[in-house]
């Protein structure tokens, strides 16, 4: 099983390393999009699968990271990594103040409160025209280059060179969750959700502990949209819409919401499966519409729950 | 500047008789099923939908759009309870949100495939066009007809739930579901029945509004969003909250319209989330 892990392992460093040798502009663009996605939903199921809260604000704080990292690419002109980080840095001070009362609730309370909130950054960035656009959004985000002491500064105009950087990136914000998740705070966490009374009589501060995971899976959403802005080189009022939210719920529940992997697998799906009914048809929302049905009725565990709960044992089995 | 303060009271009334419309449906089935319904969203744009294809298209009259419109929703919404929501009331709350929202997935692309992408709309029904001078500015005739109705609407639930036999049991189940049902209520039918019969209220909002409001694929991502704001204010699952939030998030909006426009859209939100920190039973709700 270990031998089969690190194959697995070495193979998807491979394929993601070697993503912009294909030459592809498109595959490059993709893969980019689903880098994002599974950091998003990555940090997005710090709180669900992990915390037991569902949120269906979390746009907000990407978009959040996606704003401030484009004003600040364009007025305080700083290099490409301070601003992405100072855009994820933003994004989890708001959601220090968002969480602070959000955390007094819980369940669909919990669920409509950040709905509320998430508007609420909505609303805010499609009407306070001066400072985000309004609905045209930021214009004209450059894609600086990544300075990087004892290298200079990389630029960073080709899409394969901005790849490697959100490949990077990504790749420290999943390990940062992992090691959150499986830390003494993380098993508390999982505590929590089981039984928060038994937390609570145990002596632990429940909301301190959910206020920490909200906050810290705001910064991992801050940091998937902070990459998305000079991706784009624009960000509009839609990238905090609640449709917007729902793209991590969906990633999440598709890869599966009780591993670690399944938000990673998730986001992967969610994209091929979008180009592949795309190929077919336009509308892919009434299709994935059918498949969110088909999750939440039949395969609550998401790919990698049948995956753990069905194939793996059956792999066993005949190995053994 | 009084007459300017009355008058878009008056506009923001009108606004609230279509929430309240909405946010009824959506009530009634929360409080008696316990389902916040995403897909209510749905139902009030494919009732706004069926009432343009019947004036348009089949060329009947509004009035016959705005019988029949809301009937056919109300099937659609009796095969969703029956087929896939009934096989979630045991499951995480968050399930059952998930799957709600599936269907405004769904509705929105066949919407857009049957109707097209682009916005839509119909005449106002004759006897009901035009504009009244109120405080010395033009008032639409149709929103006074429809300020009429939604009071009425609520006098008409209210005379339902609480003077009927069918009322009783929708309040019995609501209260207690395994003592309705061990007392002999059928309360999967009943569920059903109270999942149509609010398809049913939603699907009426969403036909009244087509001669003013547009008609859009998009619709039912923002009207259910404004109808959770006024569901939640009123304190889920309470009607006499839900018209109360209605008037005050209609309020609000107008308001905010004119006096603060930077701020227009994110005051409902704001109300919303006051509520759920500092009151989250609502303003009318009991406990939570």
């Amino acid at each position: 099983m270990r031998a089969l892990q690190w194959i697995l392992g070495l193979g998807l460093a491979i394929v993601l390393l070697g993503v912009p040798l294909t030459g592809e502009r498109f595959y490059v663009y993709l893969a980019i999009q689903i880098l994002v996605l599974s950091l998003f939903a990555t940090g997005f199921n710090l709180l669900f699968g992990y915390t037991g809260l569902l949120s269906f604000g979390h746009a907000a704080f990407y978009a959040s990271g996606a704003y401030a990292t484009g004003l600040l690419l364009m007025h305080a002109r700083l290099s490409l990594l301070p601003s992405v980080l100072g855009g994820a840095l933003f994004a989890a001070a708001l959601g220090l103040v968002v969480g602070f009362f959000c955390v007094r609730r819980t369940r669909i309370y919990f669920s409509m409160l950040t709905l509320a909130f998430g508007m609420m950054v909505y609303a805010l960035a499609f009407d306070w025209r001066s400072v985000t656009g309004g609905d045209d959004g930021l214009i004209g985000i450059p894609r600086s280059p990544l300075w990087l002491p004892g290298l200079g500064a990389l630029q960073m105009t080709a899409l394969s060179a901005y790849y490697y950087f959100v490949l990077v990136m990504t790749a420290a914000g999943v390990w940062l969750v992992r090691r959150v998740v499986y830390s003494p705070f993380g098993l508390v966490l999982q505590g929590i959700r089981e039984n928060e009374n038994r937390a609570s009589f145990a002596g632990i501060p429940v909301r301190r502990y959910r206020l920490a995971a909200f906050v810290t899976s705001c910064l991992i959403s801050g940091l998937a949209g902070a990459m998305v802005a000079p991706l784009e080189n624009t960000v509009a009022p839609t990238a905090a819409h609640w449709t917007k939210s729902a793209e991590p719920v969906l990633a999440t529940l598709l890869g599966g919401i009780h591993s670690f992997a399944g938000p990673l697998v998730g986001a992967l799906l969610f994209y091929l499966l979008q180009e592949l009914i795309e190929q077919v048809t336009e509308y892919w929302l009434l299709w994935f519409g059918v498949v969110l049905l088909a999750l939440v009725l039949g395969f609550r565990g998401g790919v990698v729950g049948y995956f753990q709960h069905h194939v793996l044992p059956a792999l066993r089995r005949r190995l053994s | 500047m009084f007459e300017q303060l009355l008058f878009q009271g008056l506009v923001g009334l009108s606004l609230a008789m279509y929430l309240w419309l909405v946010s009824a449906g959506l009530t009634l089935i929360f409080g008696v099923l316990g389902v916040l319904n995403f897909a209510h969203g749905s139902l009030y744009m494919l009732g706004a939908y069926f009432g343009y294809s019947a004036v348009r298209v089949l060329g009947v009259s509004f009035w016959v759009g705005l019988a029949v419109a809301p009937l056919l929703v109300a099937l659609v919404g009796g095969f969703i309870e029956r087929f896939f929501i009934r096989r979630v009331y045991h499951i995480d709350v968050a399930y059952q949100l998930l799957l709600t929202f599936a269907f405004i997935l769904i509705f929105a692309d066949l919407v857009k495939w049957y109707w097209g992408p682009i916005y839509q709309s119909a005449p106002v029904p004759a006897g009901l066009s035009g504009a009244l001078p109120i405080l010395g500015r033009p008032f639409p005739v149709y929103n006074l007809f429809v300020m009429a109705l939604g009071p009425l609407a609520a006098l008409g639930l209210w005379l339902l739930l609480e003077k009927t036999w069918w009322g009783r049991t929708v309040r019995a189940a609501a209260g207690d579901r395994e003592m309705a049902g061990a007392i002999g209520v059928n309360v999967p039918q009943l569920f059903t029945g109270v999942f149509m019969f609010g398809s049913w209220l939603g699907a009426v909002g969403g036909a009244l509004g087509i001669p003013i409001r547009t008609v859009s694929p998009g619709m039912a991502e923002d009207y259910i969003i404004q109808a959770f704001a006024v569901a939640v204010i009123g304190g889920l699952g309470n009607l006499k909250g839900a018209f109360i939030g209605s008037v005050l998030i209609g309020l609000v909006n107008a308001y905010g319209h004119l006096y603060a426009p930077v701020f227009e859209l994110a005051f409902m939100y704001i109300l919303m989330a006051a509520i759920l920190i500092l009151r989250p039973q609502g303003i009318f709700g009991t406990s939570q």
